[in-house]
């Protein structure tokens, strides 16, 4: 049997887990959800390198299944972030969220474990499907319609550029260069996914519409797909540099202001992500190396600060730091597992991310690139400010008298939480069981004392400015105008203009047709019909555009 | 003895059918009658398909009598595809119809629904099979006559007006489309598209034959809905009984395009003196004009039916951009899309006639959470719908595809970009039926239906399987369509 198809992709285990899941109930369902990602983890590690044999699909050589260390290290972070996410959710009884997470989950091994851009493409499809679904099961319409939109842009970027880089060089996936037409869209069509400007925005205006467990899932795959999908295909692209730097400081500054902590996250996931495209643009082996276990250490940090978020919003009903304050008595777990992911993030010696950050700085040095190590540097040592003290301050320390707890956390999700915090502590610790999975970053020193030293030093320091500005940072109730003022303003400020420009061209058109009346007397001009409005027509306007068209082909003909 | 006749039978086949279920009068007899020759038209339009895979073309003398004198039926790889088409969903639409039409149409006219249903099939096969200009113009009035009096036979009185319009311009049409012949007959001095196309080079004067170009192509357009001529097609899908819109959709306007196709690379192509770039260039633009207004226009319905209609003039658009791009991809793409088009939209209306039979409505509004107690039935509306936006793993994807990468080859980058900007129009569209019939609370109408009953869904399934079946594996479809092409443009200097 195995022998007969081949190895089997962790992608379709969970797909297919996610697929049959509506048609189990209560324990079945719950053991289902949490046994899919822990089998697509260990299908990670059985698979051995190289690819399935190729597939023939309509004169295309497809490989569905391609293996090798960048795939496994990304493999398993999402696996594992597929698996706590689960075991958080169990309490999760939305069925809808449950199944597409699975499905979202197995598109994001699909496109790591893609051979070919074909493949890579279908999985990004399904998985623009399915995390969409994570975002409408919550009952988020607007948003959810506004993100698929978004996705189905950046998907249809992609397909055109990946169709017309298959008509150049075949299917099979290599490092381009972003110097054809087709390569420039297939990059735009990744960024989009990766967050990064000019849509950036769509990463805090999906996210925090997720159910309480939806956001552990959401935060976990897409934009870390477009990392892996980047890491392949444009190693070293120049034009990375500038947007990793710039989503950097973009989710740094929007992160700052921000109010609610889930949406406060969502932009430090487009920053973190910012670092990684800078390794991608720098290209250098050991950058990559570091892009990915930023990538690692990001997903499980990440996951463990969305999942104490979801914990507050489950226990409080509310997510904003107006509304917080002393919950670290009620919520004691939960505000540990703020900590340590807050100092992850804040790459805190010894933590994960003090690893992967200093990989990514390592990298930087190396290549000499003077610029983006400054402000990246700054932009860590800023991410200490909101995700290490006003975070944790304001929601967790501050004296208030904290809200009463409408449903405390279950065991499950306390499990969950605690599994991901032994983690980022534990390969905090031993940075060796990282190089283990990504060889690639053996040459950095991590845990030496001149480097802990100086990150101690930058920490303190932005410890010194939040205590000088605390006033500064005082959250405050207020929408902050970012990018998809584009898509949501931007429409029905465009259209009220318009109004206005029609309204004068019709004052002109009536008095011209007044006009007109008056020296023919009782001619009716023909009056056009709005195009979108075809159901209306008269029977005479689609003659006349008949003859129109007849015209219209005998003067070019006749040219 | 029977293979022989095979090209002629496929059209007399429902010819007869029509005329017997017009003398049964009896509503069963009928629908059992107009059956029984649509499964025998397929039979034998699958039999000649594989006659013409093996053989290339098959040709058939009406009587007896030589091409120059008599009319010839002529199949090849082009409509051997399109009848085998247009019978499939004619017997699709035949085991669905007969619930539907029980409940929309009253007893007395539903001997006459089947008899025009299958006049209308005899004039769409006939259209295709037969290699004689004015023979097209006959079947062209065959087919468009019963459907006028298919689309009247509407429930609602509106579908009256609907049908007059179309009928008027109809006969516009099929008036340009027999002017252009007439000029075809006055510079060959034949009405055989094979005899036409030998004599075109020998003609000096390249006048008469743009003119009856421009006359046939604005004809055909007419009848295929091309933008901005498609007015008359929202209306009469919206208003015919659910069964005709399902036929109509999938069929009428495919058929029209292979006309266009035929004419375009067929028989003007060959001349080197006319001005097939304009043509090409003018139906680029409306077709991209199609893919985003109607689509756009589709996007504010709230009547499903309508909606779906716009999406057809959109989904026309890709075809004929395809025919326009005049490259092998291009036109591959453009006859799997004929194909995939005609699958997704049969589904997808044979679901919103299956809602219209149980809840009597098609108004979005009204339909909020009919997924949860017509689950099939929205499966099918919901896959249908993935593959007119060209998710993976749907048949619309290859098509999009092939019209892509034919895209590319042409040089038009511009256009493939266009081609994949077009689908989030259609996300739009489709997503906002999604998010009614799935994610809203049933209302009160909606709470207490059920399923509808088997036989309507199992063509609705067959065809919504076939959608996914031929997005995973499309060997079958890519490979007749690719074919198509070859002949299509095999013809070509």
């Amino acid at each position: 049997m195995i022998e007969h198809f081949g190895p089997v992709s962790p992608a379709f285990v969970l797909i297919a887990a996610g697929l049959v899941l509506p048609f189990f109930r209560g324990r079945l369902q719950d053991a289902l959800f949490v046994l899919a990602p822990l089998l697509a983890l260990a299908l990670v590690w059985v698979l051995p390198d190289g690819s399935a044999g190729p597939v023939d699909w309509l004169g295309l050589q497809l490989t569905p299944l391609a293996v090798d260390g960048v795939a496994r290290l990304f493999g398993t972070a999402f696996a594992i972030a597929a698996a706590v996410g689960a075991l958080y959710a169990l309490d999760q009884k939305n069925v809808v969220e449950r199944a597409s997470a699975l499905v979202y989950a197995g598109s994001a091994q699909g496109i790591v474990f893609a051979g070919d851009l074909v493949t890579l493409f279908a999985f990004w499809e399904v998985m623009a499907i399915a995390s969409t679904l994570v975002i409408l099961s919550n009952g988020a319409e607007k948003a959810g319609l506004r993100y698929a939109l978004i996705h189905v842009l950046g998907g249809v970027l992609l397909f055109a550029g990946i169709v017309a880089a298959v008509a150049e060089g075949g299917t099979a996936i290599r490092v381009m260069r972003a110097d054809s037409v087709g390569h420039w869209l297939i990059l735009a069509g990744v960024l989009v996914n990766a967050g990064a400007p000019p849509l950036s925005a769509w990463v805090a205006d999906a996210y925090p519409r997720a159910s309480w467990s939806g956001t552990v899932f959401l935060s976990s795959f897409t934009t870390k797909a477009a990392v892996l999908v980047l890491i392949r295909l444009f190693p070293g692209e120049q034009a990375l540099l500038w947007f990793g730097l710039i989503m950097a400081i973009y989710g740094l500054i929007y992160a700052l202001l921000e109010n609610d902590i889930r949406r406060l996250l969502s932009y430090s996931i487009v920053g973190q992500v910012g670092f990684m495209v800078v390794a991608v643009g720098i290209g250098s082996p050991l950058a990559l190396a570091a892009a990915s276990v930023h990538a690692f250490a990001h997903i499980l940090y990440k996951a463990l600060l969305m999942m104490a978020a979801g914990s507050v919003m489950r226990a409080t009903g509310t997510t904003r730091l107006t509304e917080l304050g002393g919950i670290a008595r009620s919520l004691p777990l939960t505000s540990a597992a703020f900590l340590v992911g807050g100092f992850a993030l804040a790459a805190m010696p010894f933590t994960a991310g003090f690893v992967s950050k200093s990989a990514i700085m390592q990298a930087l040095a190396d290549d000499k690139a003077a610029l983006p190590w400054f402000v990246l540097t700054a932009v860590s040592a800023g991410s200490f400010l909101y995700v290490g003290l006003k975070l944790p301050w304001f929601a967790l320390f501050r004296p208030a008298s904290p809200r009463p707890i409408i449903l405390a956390p279950r065991r499950s999700m306390q499990a969950a939480m605690l599994l991901v915090c032994t983690a980022l502590l534990l390969l905090g610790c031993f940075p060796n069981l990282l190089v283990a999975v990504a060889p690639g970053i053996s040459e950095v020193r991590v845990l030496t004392a001149d480097h802990i030293l100086f990150q101690f030093q930058l920490l303190a320091a932005s410890g010194f400015c939040f205590v000088l500005l605390l006033q500064l940072f005082l959250p405050h109730v207020a929408i902050t105008r970012d990018t998809d003022w584009l898509w949501r303003k931007l429409p029905a400020v465009v259209l009220a203009k318009l109004e206005t420009i029609r309204q004068a061209l019709q004052r002109l058109a009536k008095g011209i047709r007044q006009q007109i009346e008056l020296e023919n007397g009782g001619f009716k001009p023909f009056r056009s019909r709005s195009l979108l409005n075809a159901g209306n027509w008269r029977t005479g306007d689609i003659a006349l555009w008949a003859t129109a068209l007849l015209g219209l082909f005998l003067l070019i003909a006749a040219l | 003895m029977i293979a022989v006749h095979g090209p002629v039978l496929v059209v007399i086949l429902p010819l007869f059918g029509a005329l017997v279920a017009a003398l049964v009068r009896r509503p069963l007899l009928a629908w059992a009658v107009s059956l029984i020759a649509a499964i025998g038209s397929f039979v034998v339009a699958v039999a000649l398909l594989v006659q013409v895979r093996a053989e290339g073309v098959v040709s058939y003398r009406i009587g007896g009598w030589a091409p120059e004198i008599g009319i010839e039926y002529r199949v090849d790889a082009v409509n051997g595809l399109i009848l085998v088409l247009v019978t499939a969903i004619a017997v699709l639409t035949l085991v669905y119809a007969r619930r539907s039409v029980l409940s929309e149409i009253i007893p007395e006219r539903i001997a006459w629904f089947y008899a025009m249903l299958m006049l209308c099939l005899t004039g769409l096969l006939g259209m295709a099979v037969t290699g004689d200009a004015f023979n097209v113009f006959v079947f062209l009035e065959i087919s468009s006559l019963s459907t006028y009096v298919l689309i009247a036979l509407g429930r609602d009185r509106r579908a009256l007006v609907a049908a007059y319009q179309y009928l008027i311009v109809g006969t516009i049409g099929a008036t340009f489309y027999v002017i252009g012949v007439g000029l075809l007959y006055l510079a060959t001095g034949t009405l055989n598209l094979g005899l036409i196309v030998e004599r075109l080079p020998e003609i000096a004067s390249p006048r008469a034959l743009i003119a009856a170009e421009a006359f046939i192509v604005v004809g055909i357009a007419l009848k295929l809905a091309l933008f901005p001529l498609h007015a008359w097609l929202p209306n009469a899908y919206a208003y015919a009984p659910s069964s005709a819109t399902v036929f109509l959709a999938s069929t009428a306007t495919k058929v029209a395009v292979y006309l266009l196709a035929r004419y375009i690379f067929g028989v003007f192509g060959v001349h080197l003196g006319i001005g097939s770039v304009a043509i090409a260039s003018v139906l680029i633009v409306l077709s991209l004009a199609a893919m985003f207004i109607a689509s756009a226009a589709a996007v504010f319905q709230n009547d499903i039916k309508r909606l779906l209609a716009f999406s057809s003039v959109a989904q026309v658009g890709y075809i004929t951009l395809g025919l326009a791009l005049a490259n092998q991809s291009g036109i591959t793409g453009a006859f799997l899309h004929i194909v995939n088009h005609a699958l997704m939209k049969g589904a997808a209306f044979m679901a919103v006639g299956a809602i219209i039979y149980r809840s009597g409505t098609c108004k979005l509004d009204e339909l909020s959470g009919i997924g949860r107690t017509m689950p099939v039935t929205a499966a099918a509306l919901t896959i249908a719908g993935l593959g007119l936006i060209g998710v993976p793993g749907t048949s619309g994807f290859i098509s999009k595809y092939y019209l892509v990468l034919g895209a590319f080859e042409a040089g038009f980058w511009w256009v493939a970009l266009l081609i994949v900007a077009s689908s989030v129009i259609a996300v739009l569209y489709v997503g906002r039926m999604m998010e009614v019939i799935w994610f809203r609370e049933p209302n009160q109408r909606c709470r207490g239906l059920g399923e509808a009953p088997a036989e309507m869904l199992a063509p609705m399934v067959v065809l919504a399987g076939m959608t996914i079946w031929f997005g995973l594996d499309a060997e079958l479809p890519a490979s007749l369509a690719g074919a198509a092409a070859h002949v299509l443009l095999g013809a070509r200097p």
